[in-house]
């Protein structure tokens, strides 16, 4: 018994060392710079410009990426779990692939693609759209690592939900429209908004991909990440943690909220 | 008329689901498709409601051809095994589920909500979600939110399938109050045939997606038209025999019973169907009994069981409680048994193949 006690306290005190050492301290050490920089000096320096570029940037993304993927994720999980295709296997195989992929692989992909060399780049750019190095191929990068997010949340619980309810709506004389808003929707909701969230921290944080498509221009296709990158490589630390801080404190609160909602949907 | 059924036939891939069913259901009438699991008769119900498609055949609902229309235009009311409540919703919005659909004015719906909860007993659960309820008090809202709409027909795929034995009772019996008082005509599923002969004016029986037979309970207990039939309501022995004469002679052994009827000509092989209760255990033969031997005698509460050897089968018997003079009888002791009442099956054919022809014929197992 005692022993068993003694093991069971020696694994709780690694895991919590190794939490630490991983995850603790570097957030510590950020913050310990940012003092060090002065919190005015911080300030000052999340508001030049082109800070405030980035994160204006970063934000619209987002939104866009929030929007398209809420829409086309819950699409997609309903495809997925109620249709029978030929190839569905093969697809729901395939969602995955933006885990699998390395973001910057992505980001050569969607280069080729729609770059002003590429078959579907060129046509944009003929009618004056520019999708490579401008905002739409950092939106449609980010899109790319964040699909999976809202239909892989979406299909388990949709699976659950089962026809049953859906089937009680037909009978009560419900069209397939009215369903889908006043039964499915509500069903599935926890599900979309837990996707939201990994979307959103994903999309606030992506580097990889949007390095790649944008260009890397400051005060026009510069996230916050990017930027952080930028300031870190001019050597203005001080800057780079301030954003660097304030971005970890944005996912953070996402986090503790992702938790609430996970808590809350257990619930009911 | 009700509901009427012609020709409905349904295929899930290389399985055939439904097999050529029809039946009819009159206006008023509370109906059980009764029958083992598997067997189709979901698949009917769920037909008739327009969940499912026929392969052919035609279904007709208040004299109105609807094989063609979809679950929203047939308005009928349909009751699923496993509530099929919102889980979202409230047990008001669920019942008002129908109505708001509808788009009825605010306050007829407030009122008609307040009845439905009245009939259902469901008082100061308004505001309860579907997870706060019990089995039995969820299919009560699952009842009230179908006839919410006051639908003409009122279909119940095992409606108290998934519930406790006592709820269960309780719950029949109300829904047999409840259609006795509304005379909606009702088709309800169920693979209980306690459940089915105590609440239903008519029995449908289907196996393997055929109907066996339709009537009330007491024909289809009494007068059964197949083993199947024979044997799934209620308990059944199954006896080979053949016809010599004017006496029955019970397969492999010498002992014979006076033949009742005419049907089964001299020579002819057949299977005696006996219920247990109707085997009486007598002290001295008689002159139309069989000499038997008592293997078991099982005490079984309200009644008691009693295995017989009567040559190579054994029978069971259910003697009454009050009415078996338990002392008198021992196991394995010598028993004279009469049937007083059993039924004849015809089997045509070769003396050793009775029951390979019945087993083809699904007679027996």
């Amino acid at each position: 018994m005692k022993k068993g006690n003694v093991a069971k306290n020696a694994l709780i005190v690694m895991v919590v060392m190794w939490f630490f050492m991983l995850i603790m301290v570097p957030v510590f050490g950020i913050i310990q710079e940012v003092f060090k920089f002065g919190i005015s000096n911080a300030v000052a320096s999340l508001l030049t410009p082109h800070a405030r570029h980035a994160f204006l940037l970063t934000v619209c993304i987002t939104i866009a990426a929030v929007i398209i993927n809420s829409v086309f994720g819950t699409l997609l999980a309903m495809v997925l779990v109620k249709q029978k295709f030929k190839g569905k296997l093969f697809i729901e195989g395939l969602l995955d692939l933006p885990f699998a992929v390395s973001p910057v692989v992505a980001g050569f992909m969607f280069i080729i693609l729609f770059g002003p060399q590429g078959f579907i780049g060129n046509w944009f750019e003929n009618q004056g759209i520019k999708i490579i190095y401008a905002v739409p191929g950092m939106i449609i990068a980010t899109l790319f690592v964040t699909l999976p997010f809202v239909a892989r949340e979406v299909m388990p619980v949709l699976r659950e939900f089962g026809l049953e309810q859906e089937e009680a709506a037909y009978v009560l004389g419900a069209s397939r429209w009215q369903t889908f808003l006043k039964v499915t929707i509500p069903s599935v909701k926890w599900g979309i908004i837990y996707g939201i969230t990994l979307t959103v921290a994903r999309a606030i944080g992506e580097f990889g991909a949007v390095i790649v498509v944008s260009g890397n221009i400051i005060n026009r296709t510069q996230t916050v990440p990017l930027h952080i990158h930028q300031e870190f490589t001019d050597y203005n630390y001080g800057a780079a943690y301030s954003a660097a801080l304030l971005l970890a404190l944005v996912s953070f609160a996402l986090l503790i909220t992702l938790q609430t909602i996970y808590k809350k949907s257990e619930q009911s | 008329m009700g509901i009427n059924v012609q020709n409905i036939t349904k295929n899930f891939g290389s399985f055939c689901a439904v097999d050529n069913v029809s039946f009819d259901v009159a206006e008023g009438e509370l109906v059980a498709l009764l029958g083992p699991s598997g067997s189709g008769k979901s698949t009917i119900l769920r037909i008739i409601a327009g969940l499912e498609v026929p392969d052919r055949g035609k279904v007709f609902i208040t004299g109105r051809e609807v094989t063609t229309l979809t679950a929203q235009q047939r308005k009928v009311g349909f009751v699923f095994q496993h509530y099929a409540l919102f889980k979202h919703m409230t047990v008001e919005k669920n019942i008002a589920f129908g109505l708001e659909i509808q788009k009825r004015p605010k306050k007829e719906i407030c009122k008609k909500v307040d009845e439905l909860i009245n009939l259902v007993k469901l008082h100061g659960y308004e505001k309860h979600y579907p997870a706060q309820l019990s089995g039995g008090q969820r299919q009560r809202v699952a009842l009230a939110r179908t006839l919410a709409t006051e639908p003409a027909v009122l279909l119940l795929d095992e409606p108290f399938g998934s519930l406790d034995l006592k709820v269960r009772q309780n719950l029949a019996a109300w829904l047999k109050e409840l259609h006795d008082n509304l005379n909606i005509t009702s088709i309800f599923v169920t693979h209980d045939q306690s459940e089915a002969i105590e609440i239903s004016d008519k029995i449908v029986v289907i196996n393997r997606g055929k109907v066996e037979q339709v009537g009330n309970a007491h024909e289809i207990y009494e007068y059964p038209e197949s083993r199947f039939v024979a044997s799934f309501i209620g308990q059944v022995n199954v006896i080979d025999a053949f016809v010599r004469q004017d006496k029955i002679i019970i397969k492999d052994t010498s002992l014979a019973i006076d033949k009742q009827r005419t049907e089964a000509p001299d020579g002819s092989e057949i299977v005696l169907l006996v219920r247990p209760e109707d085997i009486m255990l007598k002290e001295c033969p008689t002159s139309n009994s069989l000499e038997c031997r008592i293997n078991k005698i099982h005490y079984r509460g309200s009644f008691y069981e009693i295995d017989i050897a009567l040559g190579a089968f054994s029978i069971k018997a259910i003697e009454n409680k009050n009415s078996f003079m338990i002392d008198k009888w021992r196991e394995h002791q010598n028993v004279a048994v009469e049937f007083k009442k059993y039924k004849i099956f015809d089997i045509i054919g070769g003396h050793g193949a009775v029951r390979e022809q019945l087993r083809q014929l699904g007679y027996i197992e």
